[in-house]
């Protein structure tokens, strides 16, 4: 059991490693903060599935404040949407 | 293993299918809607499946509930980043 546990997290780290090949590659900034996208959902999943492996239920609350910081990045990188721009 | 436990693995076999599918689909789709497409829809449900999977393999409905609540926050954050991300590339005519 905890050896799955384990490749799960291993597989997940290796789809974070592959994310940083969009981040190198670009092109525009949007694709860049779509890969810390990625990185967000990610790492919440790795650190719920850590919680369980190696039995430190504090990694649950870890992963916790990092699902709700992880639309502050974004909101950070480009502001909140102003009035009206429907063109 | 029992009963329980071919659930539980099953599901987070399930959960990391779909993580790989975004992955392949930020790194093959042409342009940043696609790939935001791609990214979001099966990130999240990916992140669901973790998320029962875990719940079935502890067993615990404290850490259900909180399971719940991580999956939920997780669709909110998505969907927020997914739609200012859009916003930001149609502004920039990509």
């Amino acid at each position: 059991m905890s050896q799955i546990l384990g490749l799960a997290v291993l597989f997940l780290l290796l789809n974070l490693v592959a994310g940083l090949w969009r981040v190198a590659r670009g092109p525009t900034g949007a694709d860049r903060m779509l890969a810390a996208l990625l990185f967000g959902s990610t790492t919440v999943a790795v650190l719920l599935i850590m919680a369980e492996w190696m039995a430190i239920p504090a990694l649950r609350s870890v992963a916790l404040l990092f699902v709700m910081l992880a639309s502050i990045v974004t909101i950070a990188f480009f502001g909140l949407p102003v009035g009206d721009d429907e063109r | 293993m029992s009963g329980l436990e071919w659930v539980g693995v099953t599901l987070l076999i399930a959960g990391c299918f779909f993580y790989l599918a975004g992955t392949i689909g930020l790194l093959r789709f042409g342009d940043v809607h696609s790939r935001l497409h791609a990214l979001t829809k099966a990130d999240n449900l990916g992140l669901m499946l973790v998320c029962a999977a875990l719940a079935v393999l502890s067993a615990d409905w404290r850490i259900a509930a909180l399971l719940v609540l991580v999956w939920l926050l997780g669709l909110l954050a998505a969907t927020v980043s997914a739609h200012l991300i859009a916003r930001h590339a149609r502004r920039d005519g990509d």
